[in-house]
């Protein structure tokens, strides 16, 4: 019966790891709020038939339930790591898309003359701030 | 200062962190021959900034914070797309390793009649060619190389574009290509990801021998070989 527990975690394991790879907006975030019900429900369930852990384990294959609680934990764990990484790497593109603009923004643009004794910039601070060269609005991506 | 020849508008894009020590050379070299340099400063710790601002006739650009080399040729590329004259761009490093004149003769092919008879929209700077990288006094040294043959292998394999040379810094785009790059890889991988662009969007293209100085200060401040690790962890990654 060893195999059952087996073939789950692997499952559990791929389906992280897809989840890794795939965007999503709201469809994502439904699934997550669905997947915290799941949770509260089997925590509940849990404090009120404390045995009810090792019988599901002995289900699957597992010894003890502090065992299957194990696997599950691991699991969780990646789980989050795996969706950690996905987000840092979305704030990432934004944060570059953020600070590219803010760069390009400051900078003199490309077609006005250079600034007369080329006058280092300050960071923080645009070239400058009362003329308006009408080129160089048009760097969108 | 002075254009020469085709070059006049053809815009030198050079990401910059923390080259303080070679930056000001490197800008002599460039200016020379370019009319129109910009730098990306991805907010250099070392003063270069300051430095690049005392060049006359080179912008700059900076990057509130540090984003990678991927990310400094992005926003260099969109500054010098704001040029309506800009025909191509040329990119090049910051660390000296290397030579404007190089660059010049990349950015001269560009428009010629490429491989296919098109004209040329990309010419990719290569250290192999005709064995010119091996064993030159002053190469890059035996493990360096392993790892640059490795990486080119993979690259190949992986993009499909046969290429001798895939981790060159020094390359001529022309303003379609620049056009349309949108690079997300703000790291080292973009070397790769620029090539997929190439080839996604079948532009014609060619590569032209290049050297690459590796100087005590280029060395001191260059890529662990382990980096390698780290862009194709990236790469991977980043497809979708
Ligand atoms: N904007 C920006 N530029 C960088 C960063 N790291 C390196 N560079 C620049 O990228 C260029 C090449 O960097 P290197 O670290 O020498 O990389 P490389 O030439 O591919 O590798 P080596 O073969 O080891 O020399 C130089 O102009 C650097 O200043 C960074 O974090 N941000
Ligand atoms: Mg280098």
């Amino acid at each position: 019966m060893n195999w059952i527990i087996k073939v789950l975690l692997v499952i559990a394991v791929v389906l992280i790891t897809g989840a890794l790879a795939r965007g999503g907006g709201a469809r994502r975030l439904a699934l997550r709020r669905l997947g915290l019900a799941v949770f509260a429900l089997v925590v509940v369930a849990s404090i009120l038939y404390p045995n009810a852990w090792t019988r599901v384990a002995r289900l699957v294959g597992v010894g003890r339930g502090a065992d299957l609680l194990l696997y599950m934990l691991i699991v969780a764990v990646l789980a989050l790591v795996a969706t950690r990484f996905a987000r840092d790497r979305r704030v990432q593109q934004q944060l570059t898309a953020l600070a590219r603009r803010v760069a390009l923004a400051e900078a003199v643009p490309p077609t006005a003359p250079p600034a007369s004794g080329e006058v280092p910039v300050p960071p923080g601070r645009p070239a400058s701030g009362a003329e308006r060269p009408g080129t160089g609005g048009g760097a969108t991506s | 200062m002075r254009t020469s020849d085709g070059l006049s508008t053809t815009w030198v894009v050079i990401p910059v962190y923390n080259e303080a020590p070679a930056i000001e050379g490197v800008l002599e070299d460039v200016t020379a021959l370019f009319g129109h340099v910009v730098c990306v400063d991805d907010a250099s710790t070392d003063g270069s900034a300051a430095i690049i601002s005392s060049v006359p006739g080179v912008r700059l650009v900076r990057h509130p914070i540090n984003l990678g080399q991927g990310a400094a040729l992005q926003t260099g590329i969109e500054y010098a797309l704001q040029d309506p004259a800009m025909t191509g761009v040329v990119t090049f490093d910051a660390d000296g390793q290397h030579h404007a004149s190089d660059a010049a003769r990349l950015a001269r092919r560009l428009g010629l009649p490429g491989p296919d008879g098109r004209p040329l929209q990309a010419v990719l700077g290569t250290r192999w060619a005709e064995g010119r990288e091996a064993k030159r006094p002053g190469g890059a040294g035996p493990a360096r190389r392993l790892l640059l043959r490795a990486a080119v292998v993979y690259t190949r394999a992986t993009v499909g574009l046969r290429v001798t040379d895939t981790h060159n810094g020094l390359r001529a785009l022309s303003r379609e290509v620049a056009a349309s790059l949108h690079l997300k890889q703000n790291g080292m991988a973009h070397a790769s990801e620029i090539l997929q662009r190439i080839k996604a969007g079948r532009f014609c293209w060619a590569e032209e021998p290049v050297t690459i100085d590796y100087t005590e200060y280029s060395k001191s401040k260059g890529q662990s070989p382990l980096n390698a690790i780290n862009i194709l962890t990236e790469l991977w990654l980043g497809r979708r």
